[in-house]
């Protein structure tokens, strides 16, 4: 017995140490759920290679930080003037174009509010420092210089000013791994900008993040961008992924994949931010920094329109100042400019109400008479004389048996107009209306 | 038969300083972590595997071989999200192998280095399709020429690698 354990005592080690591994990795696969954060004896393990391997990563990086730092900095000098102005340029136009854009906000808030979705504002973010990744190809993970004591939880998305990079995995006490979304077993939330195709996306085997399993559309072009959907409950909506690459066929079935090209740069990663609180309503910040963009955008937008401010300009002080003796409380009546070329809808080309008949026409005559026929409008060709006929004045009646007066006629006249029948012959005979349809 | 152990001397076994031990496997790992940050493509180059590698056709005895090649597997996990063990099983077999090669090979050789590691690389990245891809049942992508570049390059890296630590051993006859 004992020369057989001597015999293949190599063997044997090896065989042990494979079962025990087996072991190991039979009871993490049998996890309800893979992608969970670490328990128990693993999470210990992963606390302590990341607990040693991480300080001298952290001082390496901090050390070519610096130097990088101080070498870039008198770079940046050189420059820095030129930028000062461009950049002050740019911020003008950013200013306008954020004023245009915090009215859309509003309406789109409004809009989703009238729908029912709930719109997730970051309230809170926590910047990180990349200082180490998994270093192999099958686990695309980094490691961040912020963990639990930071207040970094797992599943908290991770991103950039360009674009999403993942979600935090197992965080440690001053560490913490983060998934990117370029990793197989990653999951986002995903949707086209244009086409508003909703999807998953994941990396594939080749680190490559891809759209899997969508529905054949001719819409979905190269270069559209891919924005998160939100219906991950981990990225807040409407942040930057990426755009997309170009549409691949799977081998079997008839859906397809979408490969996107990430907006941030998942292989030249430094800083990072942590999204570590988000919720429905829009910060205080973010509400402040909107009234500040309008406020400051009208500013810049008289300085760039000298025309609104001529001084040349004629003052209307004499119209805008109050009538004597109104009560101060009292603003005066607004009244509208003068018409260059006055119409028929020109209010002060329209005679009173009081002057009206019901049914009578205004002609240029009238206006004329009103003194506001200050230019020569276009008439309509009449029919005949008769057209312009005041109404009032009874028609030529037409030879032949004198027809009845319609039943309007019988109506009660005014006393001044139409002197009833009992005061004897009236002074002007009751209007008559031609026979229809001739003799 | 160049490449074949003929002599004592050359069979010899090494021994480290109990710094280098501890130093190297941790150090290998900081590195890649590191590297493969700033660096582009430098997950191609396995620096764990190297030092497995080297550890074993130094010393020649493969139970210890085999253990070391659990131990930095596994820290090589960690720093990972997969399951630990992946890491651990393979390189405990290449650690195994790899003692059990470098009894009958002159392993002075920058040669024989080269192909070792080149055909060590290969194996290691069989053990993984085999247990990722059918014992876990999870993706991993197997393409020939990427396998074979990649063996290449670490080949290339190991031997100069393998020389750098050559100055830290001292040899016991």
């Amino acid at each position: 017995m004992e020369s057989f354990f001597s015999r293949y005592r190599n063997a044997l080690v090896l065989i042990t140490v494979l079962v025990a591994q087996v072991i190991g990795l039979a009871v993490q696969v049998r996890r309800p759920d893979p992608n969970a954060p670490d328990k128990g004896g693993v999470r210990v393990i992963r606390s302590w290679v990341v607990g040693i391997v991480t300080p001298p990563e952290m001082l390496l990086h901090a050390t070519g930080r610096g130097i990088r730092g101080a070498w870039m900095n008198y770079i940046d000098l050189i420059h820095v003037r030129k930028q000062d102005k461009e950049l002050k340029e740019e911020l003008d136009r950013l200013r306008l174009e954020e004023d245009s854009l915090a009215e859309d906000a509003r309406q789109g808030q409004r809009l989703q509010a009238l729908l029912g979705f709930r719109e997730k504002y970051v309230y809170r973010t926590i910047a990180a420092q990349v200082i180490g990744t998994s270093g192999t190809e099958q686990s695309q993970v980094l490691l961040i210089d912020k963990g639990s004591q930071d207040g970094i939880k797992p599943d908290m998305p991770v991103i950039t000013p360009d674009g999403i990079v993942g979600k935090t995995r197992d965080v440690f006490r001053h560490t913490s791994q983060v998934l990117e979304i370029s990793d197989v077993t990653s999951g986002a939330g995903v949707i086209l900008e244009k086409t508003r195709i909703r999807g998953v996306l994941r990396g594939d085997t080749w680190g490559q993040p891809e759209i899997v399993n969508v529905s054949p559309d001719e819409r979905i072009q190269r270069g559209e961008a891919v924005l998160t959907s939100g219906g991950d409950a981990i990225y807040p909506r409407g942040l930057a992924v990426g755009t997309v690459e170009r549409v691949i066929p799977q081998p079997e079935g008839t859906l397809v994949n979408v490969r996107v090209r990430p907006a941030a740069n998942l292989s030249r990663l430094e800083e990072v931010l942590v999204i570590s609180s988000t919720g429905a309503e829009m910060p205080s910040e973010m509400q402040q920094d909107l009234s500040d963009a309008e406020q400051k955008a009208s500013d810049v937008l008289a300085e760039k329109l000298p025309s609104r401010a001529d001084p040349n300009a004629p003052t209307d002080e004499q119209q805008d100042k109050p009538p004597a003796g109104n009560d101060a409380d009292v603003l005066p009546p607004v009244k509208p400019p003068q018409a260059l070329h006055p119409d028929h809808y020109t209010p002060s080309d329209t005679p009173p109400a009081t002057d009206l008949v019901p049914g009578q026409r205004i002609t240029n005559a009238q206006s004329a008479a009103d003194g506001n026929e200050s230019a020569p409008r276009p008439t309509r060709p009449q029919p005949g004389p008769a057209a312009n006929t005041p109404t009032t004045k009874p028609a030529v009646t037409p030879a032949g048996p004198k027809p009845k007066p319609p039943a309007t006629q019988a109506a009660p006249k005014p006393a001044d107009q139409s002197p009833s029948p009992a005061n004897g012959t009236p002074s002007t005979p009751p209007p008559t209306i031609p026979p229809q349809g001739g003799a | 038969m160049v490449l074949l152990a003929s002599s004592r001397h050359e069979v010899g076994a090494k021994s480290f300083p109990v710094l280098v031990y501890i130093l190297v496997p941790l150090l290998a790992l900081g590195l890649q972590s590191l590297l493969s940050l700033h660096l582009n493509r430098f997950d191609l180059i396995d620096l764990p595997l190297l030092i497995t590698i080297y550890y074993a056709i130094t010393q020649r005895e493969p139970v210890s071989a085999t253990l070391v090649g659990a131990v930095i597997g596994i820290a090589q996990d960690g720093l990972t999200h997969n399951a630990l063990g992946i890491f651990g099983i393979s390189k405990a077999v290449i650690g195994y192998s790899a003692a059990s090669v470098g009894v009958r090979v002159d392993t002075e050789n920058h040669g024989a280095r080269l192909l070792l590691t080149f055909g060590f690389t290969l194996a290691q990245t069989v053990v993984l399709w085999l247990l990722q891809r059918h014992m876990l049942g999870q993706q991993y992508a197997w393409h020939g020429v990427h396998e074979v570049i990649r063996a290449v390059a670490n080949a290339l890296v190991g031997v100069v690698l393998f020389a750098l630590l050559d100055q830290t051993r001292r040899t016991e006859y």
